[in-house]
């Protein structure tokens, strides 16, 4: 058995290059401290990648027992309740995890790279590098762990510093109240993975994984029941709901297009590649256990299918650049999860490691694009396909892939996911296929709309090398992925998984999505007034899908007209009448009877030996009466 | 010569005794007051040396007592003495009205 002892580094160099740049970042090294992160994420991603050969490659084919269930590293008890529940600090070592490590360690690097260029002038550069080194180690902590609740500790922790990122630019109220929904809508989703976990814990006396499965599926369980459906139910639902909220699945997701007024490689790294697949994952993690509950999983079905419909949707009317990557985040983690639904595991780890790279591609390069644009609305772009050549075939790249024309990376993944929902469900396997016309659909009118469009101008912007290589690689990436033998790394068993692929499912999809770029050509291509007269013809439908259907104002309606005045105002006047009315009663009391009785304190001491004297004399009488 | 009754010896130690509390509480010269409790602390030393005298002649104890008293009788002099000669420096007087600052 090969030594990963050293695993250990890959989150903790990134915490360290938070501990330093966080304190001495602004005041020692001020320029090298994007360096100094960049260096040490660097290192991390180095051990990753050299982690995930080894086990992949490396041991992998000679040993496949050895792969077939996972390994417990780097054990420590942190804090045992009992002999059996115990929060352990641990790193699990498998197939999925270790894909996750290399993921994550690697677009961080390129964010982290980018953002040498990107950034470079900020007032806060130390404080963003710190940032992202504490996101960095969280997400990693995060698909490490090997201990539900040692999860949900880096699950707040990514929840922190995406909190801290998006309000990044605390000057913008905008960006303060944008980090301050994030945060509360997750954190109110964390509230169900925090029961889900108490139950499910409750249910297994155990919060290891591997111990948590094998209980859990253990026949002799006691078989409770609350309100008709079974408490292992309840619990997955629960997590599934903390994993929905990360994962901005409907009707959790407002806090996502929002969250994009964080700089956006962060946008690039967080809300797009890393921390919202963060819900697939927990699902993945379990998902033995998910696959043993049909009913559960159905729920999981439904939501991601609905999800990537509704995001599709809204993605065509919206014209920020980076609100549009934002739904279509969301579209396709919709697609990971009903992938998850309808028995498609691998097929949705997949789609979650080629989506890491495109969809960082496209943020990478919407950030390039609003740096020379100096701004985020694409009515004003148009024609810069001369201007930034780079940008330009790094966007069509992740375009193309994102839509899912062969051979792009996206296309092998959304092929197995369709397969996998075609089996499993015709319903939302045709709600999938429309979802991917829609999705080349709104990726090419961004597409159009920002590079064609007007007449181009032969201006070719400088690109400093920090941002270019980044957009190179993950552009590679991006186009070749999909040639990764994926099935035969990942499963849920461990076991490699039979490819049996239907012949001509890939016509449909690949002609839906050949379709809405024709479609988008045609409306975008030049500029006309095609999409207007479109617009026109379904105004109604359009207003409600530009104002996201209006859940926002229904949330707001919930919150401010019916929690507040219901719940929340009883509760302010409880708090200001009842509660303080009792601290300032003490507080009156205490104040009275020390008023009477501080004249005692004269400052004479002859008055203090009277008193001295008085109180013997009382005593002695008091001794004598007692003991005579 | 027949002995003092022990009765005679307590009613000095008692008058002494009083005479001191009533010095402690009437004068408002520090000096005065000092001197009014190494009173008090004498009667107490007649008192012990009385009682182990008259109820247990064999033993010592009432009179190491005494000894023990009396040193530290000096010691608190030395120590009380100190203090009203700061006082002095801060007020300029030694009355003990004057120095009645610590009050509420």
């Amino acid at each position: 058995m090969p030594n990963y002892a050293y695993i250990a580094l890959i989150p903790l160099l990134p915490l360290a290059g938070f501990v330093v740049l966080g304190l001495f970042g602004r005041r020692c090294f001020r320029h090298f401290s994007g360096l100094i992160g960049t260096g040490l994420v660097l290192v991390s991603t180095a051990l990753a990648l050299w982690v995930a050969y080894q086990y992949f490659f490396g041991t992998g084919h000679t040993a496949l027992a050895f792969r077939s269930h996972p390994l417990i590293m780097l054990k420590a008890d942190w804090l045992p309740f009992s002999p059996h529940l115990s929060i352990d600090l641990s790193a699990i070592i498998d197939p999925i995890s270790v894909m996750m490590i290399a993921v994550v360690s690697f677009i961080s690097l390129m964010v982290h790279i980018f953002s040498l260029g990107y950034m470079k002038g900020e007032e806060r550069f130390a404080t963003y590098y710190a940032f992202l080194g504490l996101f960095t180690f969280s997400m990693l902590g995060l698909v490490l762990s090997g201990n539900l609740f040692e999860t949900y500790i880096f699950w707040e922790l990514v929840g922190c510093s995406s909190f801290l990122l998006i309000g990044y630019y605390y000057e913008r109220p905008t960006a303060v109240a944008a980090a301050k929904k994030a945060f509360i809508v997750t954190r109110f989703a964390d509230l169900g993975f925090l029961v889900g976990i108490l139950i499910l814990s409750f249910q297994a006396k155990t919060l290891d994984f591997n111990m948590l499965i094998v209980q859990l599926l253990d026949p002799r369980l006691p078989h409770t029941t609350f309100l008709g459906i079974s408490l292992l139910s309840w619990g997955l639902f629960l997590i599934f709901i903390g994993g929905a909220g990360k994962s901005a699945m409907f009707p959790l997701h407002i806090w996502l297009p929002d969250a994009m007024e964080g700089p956006t490689p962060v946008s690039a790294l967080i809300h797009a590649a890393t921390m919202v697949v963060a819900g697939v994952y927990l699902v993945a993690r379990l998902y033995v256990l998910y696959g043993s509950d049909p009913g559960v999983l159905q729920i999981v079905l439904y939501v991601g299918a609905f999800s990537a419909l509704l995001a599709a949707i809204i993605a065509c009317t919206q014209t920020d650049i980076k609100r549009v990557l934002a739904y279509s985040t969301m579209s396709q983690i919709g697609y990971m999860m009903f992938a998850l639904g309808s028995y498609g595991y691998t097929a949705s780890i997949f789609h979650l490691f080629t989506h890491a790279f495109f969809k960082a591609l496209l943020f990478l390069c919407a950030g390039v694009i609003i740096h020379q644009v100096q701004s985020n609305e694409i009515k004003g772009m148009g024609g810069l396909r001369k201007t930034m050549p780079l940008t330009h075939v790094c966007f069509l790249v992740a375009c193309l892939a994102i839509a899912g024309i062969p051979p792009f990376s996206g296309f092998f993944s959304k092929e197995d996911i369709l397969l996998a929902a075609y089996q499993a469900n015709k319903l939302v396997y045709l709600l999938g296929l429309f979802t991917s016309g829609l999705t080349a659909f709104y990726m090419f009118r961004l597409y159009f709309s920002i590079f064609w469009n007007k007449p181009s101008e032969r201006h070719p912007h400088k690109m400093p090398l920090v941002e270019s290589i980044p957009l190179v690689i993950l552009a590679l990436g991006a186009a070749f992925a999909g040639f990764i033998p994926f099935s035969r790394l990942m499963n849920p068993d461990g076991a490699p998984e039979a490819t049996h692929g239907i012949s001509g499912m890939a016509i449909a999809p690949v002609a839906l999505a050949l379709l809405g770029i024709g479609i988008a050509a045609y409306l975008y291509g030049k500029e006309s007034d095609r999409p207007a007269k479109v617009v026109a013809a379904v105004r109604g439908f359009y207003t409600f899908a530009y104002h996201k259907f209006y859940i926002d104002e229904v949330y707001s309606f919930i919150t401010k007209k019916i929690i507040f005045n219901l719940i929340g105002r009883p509760a302010a006047w409880i708090d200001r009448n009842i509660v303080d009315g009792l601290m300032n009663l003490l507080a009156a009391v205490t104040a009275r009877i020390s008023a009477g009785i501080k004249g005692f304190q004269s400052g004479k001491v002859q008055d203090y030996a009277l008193y001295f004297f008085a109180g013997i004399a009382g005593l002695t009488v008091l001794f004598i009466y007692i003991y005579t | 010569m027949s002995q003092v009754p022990l009765s005679h010896i307590l009613i000095v130690s008692t008058a002494l005794f009083f005479i001191g509390m009533y010095g402690l509480f009437t004068r408002r010269n520090m000096i005065t007051m000092l001197m009014s409790v190494e009173l008090l602390l004498n009667s107490v030393n007649i008192n012990f040396v009385a009682f182990n005298k008259y109820l247990y002649p064999d033993k010592l104890e009432g009179v190491f007592f005494t000894l023990f008293i009396i040193a530290i009788a000096a010691a608190e002099a030395a120590v009380t003495i100190a203090i009203i000669i700061n006082l002095y420096r801060n007020f300029h007087s030694i009355d003990v009205e004057a120095t009645g600052e610590m009050k509420f």
